[in-house]
């Protein structure tokens, strides 16, 4: 399992790589391999905002249908328009090609509460298997 | 061998049957409303005749093969059934038929809603929802209708158990609730602690599948209804897997508020086939003036020289109606049936059936199957499709090599809290022979995971087609009813 460790993840399985004012959102390794082919992602509109824990869109794959998370407050600045046709770069390169939706932060103060790469890696470990 | 599609077979001015003349006066359809041509299948009597039969062929369902397809209760839909609900009176009345002319049917459709608030316990029974989900619907919009009725307004969240229903927290978005999901502790029970600290006045009330898809008993079950009446909130139960505990115990008595039947499972009628369902409501007494109507209701006893006299009849407060007409009258009454065949004996002979033939193949599977949750179950069980010294074979690949053995899959990737999910529910219905039959064949898989996974990864190798591309289907919606090339 990749685990980058330049980034922060959600206990819902979302990663966040903060730059600045603006962030990149996707969901993990862990989370596309448990979902395994994903065949639709469901994206905002540009604009949209949202608070902490609000979910944003959905990831499809043939097994399942899941919600995804904003692990922090913000505004849509930009969404991965290459998943529309290709949805399944979430599943090659999750932390590369695949990323969702990039924000304006609004509420940075929840990142202090994600796990990082160690904590995000134990916690995967513990989930019943 | 593949089968053409219907249209493949069509030749012009081929026709199958003569349609009797009209006993009634035509009458013409306005101007513009009538189409000239439609694209129908022409197609002799005797080719439509080996073409449904030989598509019934190639399929699997339980009248052909075991279908233990968890959750979804698959049992065998005894042919009486069939025959009550053949009955000229019964299948030939009209929903608008003026309810004098109907009193047979009303009758049958006020016992049945007796007998239904008996078996759960409950103050008042409506038949209409046209299946589980919209019986669900009807629970939740009940609920709401309740507290907005009192005025309790600032009530918007519904608490549901994570080992619930998947259509439960789809339901509660529908009526525009906002889902707050339980976690369940280690034995598979609803987390007691979590869920007191979410217990607030802003809760409508708790969705709960008891047992739960996970096949097991809620160990506390009366303290989580305690706990949600304590902060005014109502319970619902969802009753799809009411099989397990029909004769057993009341969700009534337990102090759920609502909960819906599955006719179509608990009650046998035909299911595999789609359809149709039906998921009638029962209420506890502070919830019947907001049942949909109308109801049935016994207006006058006439004495034991005549019979009694049935009208229909709305709630003061009621949510307003669910479904056109009365429900799905048909599966109505192949339920009265069932449970008139059976009687009280016989249903709580069902249940116990159903549950030991699933700890049956528990008891035979779990030194191969992990069972994650390991505790005596009701009607199903869940165990993980997957093991660490088998790389690469997944639930998917056992669930389709069960094929090749002449078994339909069970639930597979259901419910999400256990890893690569296989939900088995034998039901009541499976004689020991063909549950030691599935034994084998699941046990004989286990092994081929580990001595010959492609075996399992190419599954299934004696269906008429074999592996199908589920991503390129998910992705490219192409339904096409009539193809490009009509073959010779």
């Amino acid at each position: 399992m990749n685990v980058p460790t330049d980034l922060k993840y959600a206990k819902s399985d979302e990663w966040i790589r903060v730059e600045g004012e603006v962030a990149t959102i996707g969901i993990s390794d862990y989370a596309q391999d448990a979902l395994s082919d994903i065949v639709y992602v469901d994206l905002p509109q540009v604009g949209a905002s949202y608070t902490a824990g609000q979910p944003f869109g959905s990831v499809e794959s043939v097994k399942a249908q899941s919600d995804v998370y904003l692990p922090v407050g913000g505004t849509v600045t930009a969404v991965n328009e290459a998943l529309g046709q290709t949805p399944e770069l979430v599943n090659s390169d999750p932390f590369g090609a695949g990323w969702l939706v990039k924000i304006q932060l609004t509420d940075a103060a929840p990142l202090a509460g994600l796990m990082d790469a160690a904590a995000y890696t134990a916690f995967c470990a513990g989930r019943a298997h | 061998m593949l089968e053409p599609l219907i249209y493949d077979l069509s030749r012009p001015g081929r026709q199958g049957v003569t349609l009797p003349a009209c006993d009634v006066p035509p009458t013409p359809l306005p101007d513009g409303l009538a189409r000239t041509t439609l694209d129908l299948p022409e197609v002799d009597q005797l080719t439509v005749v080996r073409h449904f039969t030989r598509l019934s062929q190639l399929n699997m369902g339980i009248d052909t093969t075991m279908y233990p397809l968890g959750s979804c209760t698959m049992k065998y839909n005894p042919r009486v059934n069939e025959t009550a609900a053949r009955l000229p009176g019964l299948a030939a009345a009209h929903p608008l038929q003026d309810p004098e002319t109907v009193q047979g049917s009303l009758a049958l459709m006020f016992a049945l809603q007796e007998w239904l608030a008996d078996i759960g316990g409950f103050a008042g029974v409506s038949l209409q929802p046209a299946a589980g989900a919209q019986g669900e619907l009807t629970g939740v919009l009940m609920m709401r209708a309740y507290h907005l009725d009192r005025g309790d307004t600032k009530r918007t969240k519904m608490l549901i158990p994570n080992s619930a229903h998947g259509t439960n927290p789809a339901t509660a978005n529908m009526a525009g609730l906002e889902v707050v999901e339980i976690p369940s502790d280690p034995r598979g029970n609803v987390d007691l602690e979590a869920l007191k600290t979410l217990c607030d006045d802003t809760v409508v009330g708790l969705m709960i599948t008891n047992p739960n898809t996970l096949g097991l008993f809620e160990e506390h079950v009366e303290e989580v209804v305690a706990a949600v009446h304590a902060c005014g909130g109502l319970v619902y139960g969802d009753g799809a897997n009411m099989n397990a505990i029909v004769g057993k115990v009341r969700p009534g008595d337990l102090g759920f508020d609502v909960l819906h039947y599955n006719l179509h499972k608990t009650f046998s009628t035909p299911h595999g086939g789609g359809g149709p369902g039906s998921g009638p409501v029962g209420v506890s007494a502070r919830l019947t003036d907001f049942l949909p109507g109308p109801l049935v209701a016994r207006v006058q006893d006439q004495g034991e020289t005549q019979p009694p006299h049935f009208s229909l009849v709305t709630p003061p407060k009621s949510i307003g109606r669910m479904k056109a007409f009365w429900g799905n009258f048909g599966v109505l009454v192949r339920a009265y049936a069932y449970i008139r065949a059976n009687g009280p004996d016989g249903l709580r002979g069902n249940s116990e059936y159903a549950v030991l033939n699933a700890n049956y193949l528990r008891a035979k599977l779990e030194d191969v199957y992990k069972l994650p949750y390991d505790r005596v179950c009701k009607h199903e069980f869940v165990v993980e499709g997957v093991w660490a010294d088998a790389p690469g074979v997944h639930a998917l690949d056992i669930a389709k090599r069960l094929v090749d053995y002449g078994f339909h899959a069970p639930t597979n990737y259901f419910p999400l809290i256990v890893h690569e999910a296989l939900m088995i529910e034998p039901t009541e219905t499976e004689t020991r022979e063909t549950l030691d039959r599935f034994v084998h064949a699941l046990r004989t898989i286990a092994e081929e995971a580990h001595t010959q996974p492609q075996l399992l990864k190419d599954a299934p190798h004696t269906a008429p087609l074999s592996r199908l591309d589920e991503i390129a289907a998910a992705k490219q919606l192409v339904l096409c009813c009539r193809p490009v090339a009509l073959s010779a």
